[in-house]
């Protein structure tokens, strides 16, 4: 990275005006009138310190920031746009300790004023917060939990869900391989509580799609050290016995969010057969191949200020935070219940690279919008694929449609 | 050496073509994908060139005398500056990094570019060959347009989604207008009153008034049998007679025809995929569409409001300008 780009220049005038006020003060003739006339909108990052595994592939960069990188760069664009509007953004990062107290934190942004915060937490973290009486009125953007309960049975009027849903995945996944006639999967899943909702949702998929899971085999894997140095043969020989004596199928769907074995399975499987599902071809909300629909440019203003290619999570975290700043500048408003209304109105667009405008699903409060199906390096197909038809929008092909959902948000 | 050989071989075809410029119109097209300008004939309709130019040749423009053609090669982050007469990149221009769009000011001294990457408008000077300033606007800069009295600019930032409004003597954003999502281009009416906004995800024209920088209306399309998530607005144009106006719907492969006075779209013409940019001949008969998904143009009947043909370009084409 270049230091003398401009963003590190605008960063180091930043600081130093930052001291120049720490030193001096702030000047009470002139800074007062701008602070008082720019709209502030704080927006709470909350995060909990779950250790991740790193990713199996040691080409993968570990990202400690990720998902509050995202966000901070959506900071970024809305004090860009802000600026011509007099709203002033700001992100509070608050990130609890692995199992920490959730009410104190909720009790604390509450007592602050602040109603609007991204939520990187885990589902049953995520609904905790959602029923402390301290965030009825708040604004909850989940950018992390998948689980299709939060968006049926568990569903919340305060969360709105921006990351996809497993179901919306699976759907896209099943789209292209049903479009490519290839409807003979099997399924093969870890044994971790992520890794079998995954597979439930493919099993969801294909009945809906009237494809057949021609067999299911769990397996269970010890995920050891991420270097060895002879671990190699020892994979391969897993891997074929794994999927040896399987009856005739068309693709390897893997169910392993838990990231331990999927990325083994490609190349080594018993017959010759293409793997898809976690790993292989994924569904995936961003991925680093996206550069259709301007999306190189996000991609260029994340790489430069963070030294590494963007995650699915924290396109979700900008998504989120765009969001915020989309129905704050639309309403010059930061009242969360005004925010609300706009967010689930018709009007509300977001523009987010994906060549269609994205809007939230009134029953469940998720964020429509394309898959992408990416293979490690390259964009394969977005979905919806072509011929998958909806009366309100073809995105709404994918995941839970209102009649199939127990949610009844905003009727 | 093939590339020179290629450009010579070029310039061999469009002299051996084009006998007498004062007849035929010329069209230029630049091919995002294929990395070069297509020279096409506008009488024998049919391209007589193919220029190899910098990567991802996108925003194109004549230089005041049509002698030179600008080209924004994006991903080589500069401007390209194409001699007509040799078919030969003479000069490569500074612009800030990713440039996409940009306009030349009516006096032809100046070259306005949106960098999309850095959230600028540069200013370059062109007797000079330099960049002249650097004009903070929202994220995403992308469409230019300047006033026909050259004193503002308009800009349009496709994340902040506003039409900024730049005083081109103190280079100040004077005032920015929200409009609908993502808005790509931007056209002055000929009589400077209005300016036109295409939002590509807003689905929507934006008509903005200059003087009180009030959005007068917001033009709609509905194209049945077409998806409306489709209908994605880009380029603009508007007849020399202030009459007609032209949008091109991206996606759903039309090009819309608006009366200008009422704001009503009375037709959808059929064209080749992904329609992105147009240009009209000086005479204003014709009016052409790049359509970038099938690597041809469309030659467009103003009068009569008809395609008249389609003629095969380059991989991805973009951009077009007609002299």
């Amino acid at each position: 990275m270049n230091h003398g780009d401009l963003p590190f220049g605008r960063f180091v005038g930043i600081l130093a005006a930052g001291i120049a006020v720490l030193i001096l003060g702030p000047d009470p003739t002139r800074a007062t009138a701008a602070e008082t006339a720019a709209l502030q909108v704080p927006i709470v990052y909350l995060g909990e310190a779950i250790p991740e595994p790193p990713p199996l592939s040691l080409v993968e960069p570990v990202a400690p920031d990720k998902g509050v990188a995202g966000a901070k760069l959506a900071i970024g664009d809305n004090n860009t746009t802000g600026q011509f509007l007099h709203q002033n953004f700001e992100l509070i990062e608050k990130i609890i300790p692995a199992g920490g107290d959730l009410k104190a934190a909720a009790a604390e942004i509450a007592g602050a004023g602040q109603k609007l915060i991204v939520a990187d937490l885990t589902a049953p973290r995520l609904t905790e917060l959602a029923d402390i009486p301290e965030m009825k009125d708040a604004i909850i953007l989940n950018v992390r939990a998948e689980d299709d309960a939060l968006r049926a049975s568990d569903c919340r009027a305060n969360v709105f869900h921006v990351i996809p849903s497993r179901a919306m995945k699976a759907d896209a996944l099943g789209q292209w391989l049903v479009s490519k006639k290839w409807m003979r999967w099997v399924l093969i899943y870890g044994t971790n509580d992520p890794d079998r909702a995954f597979a439930d949702a493919i099993r969801r998929t294909a009945k809906r799609y009237r494809a057949e899971i021609v067999e299911e085999r769990a397996y269970e894997f010890k995920a050891g050290s991420r270097r060895t140095d002879t671990g190699e043969q020892q994979v391969r020989e897993q891997m074929t016995q794994l999927t040896q004596r399987l009856p005739d199928y068309d693709v390897l769907v893997v169910a392993d969010e838990s990231e331990v074995f999927g990325d083994y399975l490609p190349y080594r499987s018993w017959d010759p057969r293409p793997v898809t599902g976690t790993q292989g071809l994924v569904p995936t909300s961003w991925h680093r191949s996206q550069e259709q629909w301007g999306g190189t440019q996000l991609q260029r203003r994340f790489t430069r200020a963070f030294d590494r290619w963007m995650l699915e999570r924290d396109y979700a975290a900008w998504e989120a935070v765009r969001t915020i700043g989309e129905a704050v500048t639309r309403t010059s408003s930061t009242d969360p219940a005004a925010l609300r209304k706009y967010i689930t109105s018709d009007s509300f667009e977001l523009a987010a690279f994906k060549g269609k405008p994205l809007s939230f699903r009134k029953w469940d409060q998720q964020l429509r919008q394309p898959i992408l199906l990416a293979t490690p390096l390259m964009l394969v197909s977005v979905s919806p694929q072509e011929g998958f038809l909806h009366e309100r929008t073809p995105l709404d092909t994918l995941g839970h449609d209102e009649p199939d959902s127990t949610c009844r948000l905003n009727p | 050496m093939l590339q020179r050989a290629l450009i010579a071989f070029s310039i061999l075809l469009a002299c051996a073509t084009v006998t007498d410029p004062a007849v035929a119109a010329i069209a230029y097209v630049s091919n995002e994908k294929g990395n070069t300008i297509t020279v096409i004939d506008l009488d024998k309709m049919e391209a007589v060139a193919t220029v190899p130019v910098g990567e991802r040749p996108r925003g194109i423009a004549l230089s005041h005398d049509k002698k030179q053609l600008y080209i924004c090669t994006s991903d080589a982050d500069h401007i390209e500056v194409l001699d007509l007469d040799s078919l030969k990149v003479v000069q490569i221009l500074p612009s800030g990094p990713d440039p996409e769009q940009f306009v030349v000011s009516r006096d032809g001294s100046k070259l306005y570019v949106a960098n999309e990457d850095n959230n600028f408008v540069t200013v370059l000077d062109l007797a000079q060959g330099v960049a002249g300033g650097e004009i903070p606007v929202g994220v995403e800069p992308e469409g230019m347009a300047i006033s026909p009295d050259d004193k503002i600019l308009i800009n349009t930032s496709e994340t902040t989604n506003m039409a900024h409004f730049i005083d081109t003597g103190s280079y100040q954003v004077v005032d920015s207008v929200l409009v609908d999502s993502r808005p790509r281009y931007a056209e002055f009416s000929p009589d400077g009153k209005t300016v036109w906004v295409s939002s590509e995800i807003g689905g929507t024209v934006n008509v903005i008034d200059v003087a009180t920088r009030k959005i007068l209306n917001k033009i709609e399309f509905a194209i049945q049998g077409v998806r409306s998530d489709t209908i994605q607005p880009v380029g603009i144009k508007i007849t020399p007679d202030g009459k007609t106006a032209f949008v091109a719907l991206g996606p759903a492969n039309r090009v819309a025809v608006i009366d200008v006075a009422s704001h009503e779209v009375q037709d959808y013409l059929l064209v080749g995929q992904r329609v992105w940019q147009m240009a009209f001949t000086p005479d204003a008969k014709l009016l052409l569409s790049t359509n970038g998904e099938s690597n041809d143009i469309s030659v467009i009947d103003v009068a009569d409001r008809k395609v008249l043909k389609s003629i095969p370009v380059g991989e991805l084409p973009w951009g077009v300008a007609i002299r």
